[in-house]
């Protein structure tokens, strides 16, 4: 009854373009955003705010980076793993080579590296589609764990391999306690949530799906397909590179490659198709729910009086992941992000069904 | 040279000549040169396989042939890729639909209009000042489309979605938007029911009309190609065998022959 968009009318083409054309919606992100950024903050133990609220934070950006590749522009890659340590590591070395760098600097510097490594690993795709691409995006992961677990120029020779976050300050003030951090991560993740919103609904979008949806067309109307392919690459790296830098710095504090192997990426496809490819909301989703199952595995047989072992549950994990994944992608493969909307769409004729 | 309706015939604006084209030992066109002229409306007739939709292939940068020039607007080139086709004002449509059919029809006129948007990805992460009204100047591009095709209803719906005959139209909507000087049209009736035919017939003159847009055509409907069409060019078997007037064409011998067949 209250998700109703009648009196609402769009007098201009850029109403009717909105992110969020129905006043309800704005309502609803802005409560959300209040809650993200005055609400939780005050109310949320450091715990949830370092355990749940800054990797689904991260994830969530990752995962937007590699729905503007899958999603939005086709191209399988399995590569997401390496391409956050290429974020990190250049984090890593930009800082602590440069430390005169401010720490946005560094962020952007690491996902512009990204960017590039993603580029150069992305030229198979103007070639080979589908699963032989996904086997050349995954022979870049194999090869950035191997670089930078046998290259020591990369953690500048630190002899056990592992290496550790500068401390981190942002115009003078130290990035140390959980609630910076996370206002920090938050922040970014925000901004380039919106950013990649805005990509996906303009020119640059339309040549991705258009490659995505039926190559031969959009070559025919003048796309070219390098162009729209490297540069869903590079941007899709860019994204990825950032949320490796932030998932080495403001998450882990100190790390070595295993932290950015196969089962990173594996994890955050999961999230792309579980959340819904195509969509910058399902990333959120997808993030949400993939850290949530573990907890709620733990949680809920705890509430009902009947412990798991540890080893249970990570076996039930799987079990549940795989069971999911096969069940979205036969019957809704574009994910919680499409249910979300299917949801809103009867919302807005309820109660008439048509 | 004036038709009937007032509709001003130019000058040649796209030539082949002695285009020939092979795939393997498969001749596909041999030895093919015709013209279309501005503001025509020229169809490309002759029984399946006889190398109509390689010819426009062909002329749009898809195939490359082995022998021959293309001149369009006075340059004359041996191929171009569909890129420079594209940018050089050559739109069309395919016969089975090729519709990006993940986004809806709006999207799709709009990705007709890409190559007419000039901001880049940073003022496009901005969406903002002159992007924005790059966006919206094109969407009103899109809209005016929209309405001469008369599917306002159907804006924002998936063309997955949708039946055949609106694909169809969303599709020449699509080639539209680019604002073409030359419009390929592959069988733009294909498949379609006398009220859709009859619907699509008053789109092609619309838009060769209103716009003065150039249209080639291949068609199988014979009623359709002489109703509408000012030239026709008859293939067989990848050769040239007539070009002429509808009734030109119609009469002529070769012509019956192929498409009755005749004991050779």
């Amino acid at each position: 009854m209250l998700y109703r968009e009648a009196g609402q009318f769009k007098t201009t083409y850029g109403d009717d373009q909105a992110i969020f054309p129905i006043r309800q919606d704005r309502w609803g992100i802005a409560i959300v955003l209040a809650i993200a950024f005055v609400v939780l903050p005050a109310v949320a133990t450091p715990y949830f705010v370092t355990s749940i609220m800054i990797p689904f934070l991260i994830y969530a950006l990752a995962a937007i980076g590699l729905n503007l590749l899958t999603g939005y522009c086709g191209q399988v890659s399995l590569g997401t793993g390496g391409f956050m340590a290429v974020g990190a590591y250049a984090a890593y070395n930009f800082a602590v080579r440069v430390p005169e760098l401010n720490l946005i600097v560094v962020f952007l510097l690491a996902g512009g590296m990204a960017a590039l490594v993603g580029v150069v690993f992305g030229v198979p795709s103007l070639r080979i589609k589908g699963f032989y691409l996904a086997v050349a995006t995954l022979a870049a992961q194999f090869f950035l764990d191997w670089a930078f677990s046998r290259i020591k120029w990369f953690t500048n020779y630190t002899p056990s391999g592992s290496v550790a976050a500068p401390p981190l300050d942002l115009f003078g003030i130290a990035i140390n306690t959980p609630d910076r951090r996370y206002y920090l991560i938050l922040t970014i993740v925000v901004v380039m949530a919106l950013a990649a919103k805005n990509l996906v609904r303009g020119r640059v979008g339309r040549s991705w799906m258009a490659i995505r949806d039926m190559d031969i067309a959009a070559e025919i109307i003048g796309i070219r397909p390098w162009r729209a392919k490297l540069s869903a690459f590079a941007v899709s790296s860019f994204y990825i590179g950032i949320a490796g830098a932030l998932w080495a710095f403001l998450h882990l504090g100190a790390w070595e490659p295993l932290a950015f192997d196969i089962n990173r990426s594996f994890t955050l496809l999961f999230m792309v198709i579980i959340g819904g490819l195509g969509s910058i909301v399902g990333c959120f989703f997808g993030a949400a729910f993939i850290l949530m199952v573990p907890l709620a595995l733990n949680q809920i047989p705890l509430a009902l009086g009947m412990p798991l072992s540890t080893a249970m549950i990570s076996h039930l994990e799987f079990m549940i992941f795989g069971a999911l994944i096969v069940f979205f992608l036969i019957v809704e493969p574009h994910g919680l992000a499409r249910l979300w909307g299917l949801g809103k769409e009867k919302l807005r004729l309820w109660p008439f069904p048509h | 040279m004036t038709d009937s309706g007032g509709r001003k015939i130019g000058d040649v604006l796209l030539k082949v000549d002695n285009i020939s084209l092979a795939f393997g030992g498969v001749r596909a066109l041999n030895d093919v040169s015709f013209d279309i002229r501005a503001h025509e409306i020229r169809a490309i007739i002759g029984p399946n396989g006889a190398g109509k939709s390689s010819m426009l292939n062909v002329i749009n940068g898809f195939y490359h042939p082995q022998k021959g020039t293309i001149t369009f607007r006075d340059i004359a080139r041996t191929d171009i890729g569909p890129y420079d086709a594209a940018s050089r004002g050559i739109a069309r449509t395919f016969q089975n639909i090729a519709l990006f059919r993940g986004m809806s029809t709006l999207d799709n006129i709009m990705t007709g209009r890409l190559l007419k948007m000039k901001r880049n990805l940073l003022w496009q992460a901005l969406y903002w000042g002159p992007a924005k009204a790059e966006e919206m100047e094109h969407r009103a591009a899109a809209e005016r489309i929209i309405d001469f095709l008369e599917i306002q209803a159907i804006r924002k719906v998936p063309v997955g979605r949708l039946p055949y005959g609106l694909q169809k139209r969303v599709e020449l909507g699509r080639a539209l938007a680019s604002e073409p000087d030359l419009l390929l049209l592959d069988e733009p009736m294909a498949g379609m029911n006398v009220e859709e035919k009859e619907d699509m017939c008053r789109f092609i003159l619309d838009v060769n009309d209103e716009f003065g847009t150039t249209i080639a055509l291949i068609e199988h409907d014979m009623g359709v190609v002489m109703d509408i069409s000012d030239r026709v060019v008859v293939l067989d078997y990848g050769k040239k065998i007539a070009d002429g007037t509808p009734d030109e064409v119609r009469g002529d011998q070769a012509v019956i022959d192929a498409y009755l067949g005749v004991s050779h």
